[in-house]
């Protein structure tokens, strides 16, 4: 207990963020698995009914239960997120892996191309490829995915750069070990908790991203529900029904909260 | 002299590489403006006709750096939607966004410096560290829910301003200018936040060097060495982070402007993507992206004017 309450001490956003997002994590799968009501199901009888023990966080305009909507929302966020950062991730590990390895004029070019892509807002970059691909779910999971590509090429690439001259690379070089070898065996390994941290804080970006571009109506599209789609439904109702565009902001909050904590806590520890 | 000669070599690629990006994009989409005019039913004729009219037979080349001077002269091409040139779409809209960013952009100066000096002051108060752990809670709420928040309270429990009750500038500037203060609050807070933490941090570490000391025992006074010693070398990484912000002030007032209905660039560029009006889409986004880089390139000479360590190498 002592041990941990010094790590704590140390490091307390890693904790605090890891047990948001656990908890909140748990609620979105619980909720998705076990919630008695369906999603979409329309009642006009309980229209902006307030908490109960029926309806935990009360219902909508249409009467749908607002608790199972926000979990199937958040579900949603959470795997938007969760492959956009994959994207991010692989590509950007090859990029940043070929580029700081053997460096020259394409690592220059590409890096320039990078500066020129990371000058661009990100939701605006996405909003570029959502106009030329068209929205939906899997269109936004491509356009986040890409946008989020340069960023982790030069975190990657950096970690590559550092690490390409150390005793053991050139050990492993000297013992006749290829180029892919080295690069995929030897030295990716070191560069996890940095990759972690940044995946984490990347994750973290892209459930602010999806529920931008889903609030501002070209990101998931309906029956599918997301919690930026709800949150810009709940501004119409926000005079008379606040408890709506409460809860589901909040929800949104809270995801942001616990990874960008725990992004920070990984930073601090890698 | 040099460095200069190699900024603005850098300068002028980024903007080539960024607007021929842009320009790339758009040719993706399926369809072209000759389709966007004559619509599917037209007979294939009259369609390579049109084609060869507006020049999109042309080398691709050719049509990037035609698009590109006609850009940077003004001329944007016309709306598929409306008809009418997208340069006078936009230049009615420009104050508004430009207004927007502005204000937000000062109200994190006016927030963060102030803060930041007095909570690295005051850092082992309880109330410090309230501020603290307020500013990571701010940090975490999405720009357009504390949109909704302060639309919420002081739009209708305090009735500071109306809602959606948004007032041209060519109306009345001084009704505009109060209906922005309350969005360019929502863009600004978060931002503040960040940028308050930012700078506690830096101020805090520059306490403990020794030039510090030296200052102190040359008999300055604590205001004198804050002002004139620490705070000097403290800020360059909020000039850094501020300028970084610039490019997300401008993203963020495209949402902001969604939530309290304000009709700049962001309302402007969302109903252009779902109308597929691509000329007008195509024209503010390189128009954010120029913007960008222009800011950028200020704040790269901002650093060289503020920091003498950077000159001369």
């Amino acid at each position: 207990m002592e041990k941990f309450l010094f790590r704590f001490r140390k490091n307390p956003e890693l904790y605090i963020g890891a047990a948001i997002s656990a908890v909140m994590m748990l609620i979105i799968i619980a909720g998705v698995l076990f919630s008695p009501y369906d999603p979409d199901s329309m009642d006009a009888a309980s229209k902006f009914a307030s908490p109960s023990l029926k309806h935990l966080l009360g219902c909508d305009n249409f009467g749908r239960d607002l608790f199972s909507r926000l979990t199937l929302g958040g579900a949603t966020t959470l795997l938007i997120a969760f492959f956009t950062v994959l994207i991010g991730i692989t590509v950007g590990t090859l990029v940043g892996a070929f580029t700081g390895y053997y460096g020259g004029a394409v690592d220059e070019v590409l890096m320039r191309f990078n500066d020129a892509v990371l000058a661009f807002p990100s939701i605006l970059l996405a909003l570029v490829f959502i106009s030329v691909f068209g929205s939906g779910t899997w269109k936004v999971i491509i356009s986040l995915g890409i946008v989020f590509v340069p960023s982790f090429a030069r975190i990657v690439r950096s970690e590559f750069m550092r690490c390409k001259n150390l005793d053991y690379v050139r050990s492993a070089r000297l013992m006749g070990a290829k180029d892919i070898r080295i690069m995929f065996v030897h030295i990716f390994p070191n560069t996890v908790p940095v990759v972690l941290s940044s995946a984490v804080i990347g994750f973290n970006n892209a459930v602010l991203a999806e529920a931008g571009m889903s609030f501002l109506g070209i990101g998931v599209q309906p029956p599918a529900s997301s919690l930026g789609r709800m949150l810009s439904d709940a501004q119409a109702f926000l005079f008379s029904e606040p408890g709506y565009a409460v809860f589901t902001g909040v929800t949104i909050a809270l995801m942001v909260l616990g990874f960008s904590l725990l992004g920070d806590g990984l930073k601090k520890n890698a | 002299m040099k460095t200069a000669v190699r900024k603005a070599a850098a300068f002028i690629i980024t903007v080539l590489l960024v607007t021929l990006f842009v320009f790339i994009a758009f040719e993706l989409i399926p369809g072209d403006a000759a389709t966007a005019k004559l619509g599917t039913s037209a007979t294939p004729e009259a369609y390579e006709a049109l084609r060869e009219e507006l020049g999109l037979t042309r080398p691709f080349f050719v049509r990037y750096f035609s698009w590109l001077f006609s850009f940077f002269f003004g001329d944007m091409g016309t709306s598929y939607s409306y008809g009418v040139s997208v340069r006078s779409m936009l230049a009615s809209k420009l104050p508004i966004t430009l207004t927007l960013t502005l204000m937000s952009f000062v109200m994190i100066i006016i927030l963060s410096i102030p803060i930041g000096v007095l909570s690295s002051k005051y850092e082992d108060r309880a109330g410090a560290k309230a501020l603290d752990v307020l500013g990571q809670l701010t940090m975490s709420v999405p720009p357009f829910f504390l949109g909704i928040l302060i639309t919420y309270f002081f739009g209708m429990v305090l009735r500071l301003f109306t809602p959606g009750g948004f007032v041209s500038y060519d109306v009345n500037p001084v009704r505009f200018a109060a209906y922005l203060f309350f969005p360019s609050l929502a863009i600004a807070l978060p931002k503040a936040a960040m940028s308050i933490k930012l700078l506690k941090t830096s101020i805090l570490s520059e306490r403990k060097l020794d030039y510090v000391r030296t200052a102190y025992s040359r008999g300055n006074s604590s205001m004198d060495v804050m002002y004139k010693h620490v705070l000097k070398n403290a800020i360059i990484p909020v000039i850094t982070f501020l300028g970084m912000t610039l490019a997300d002030i401008v993203a963020g007032s495209l949402v902001i402007e969604q939530v309290f209905s304000i009709p700049g660039y962001g309302r402007l560029l969302i109903t252009s993507i779902s109308n597929r009006d691509y000329p007008v889409v195509q024209a503010i986004i390189a128009i954010i992206a120029m913007l960008v880089i222009i800011i950028n390139l200020i704040v790269d000479v901002l650093y060289q004017v503020m920091d003498p360590r950077l000159r001369g190498n």
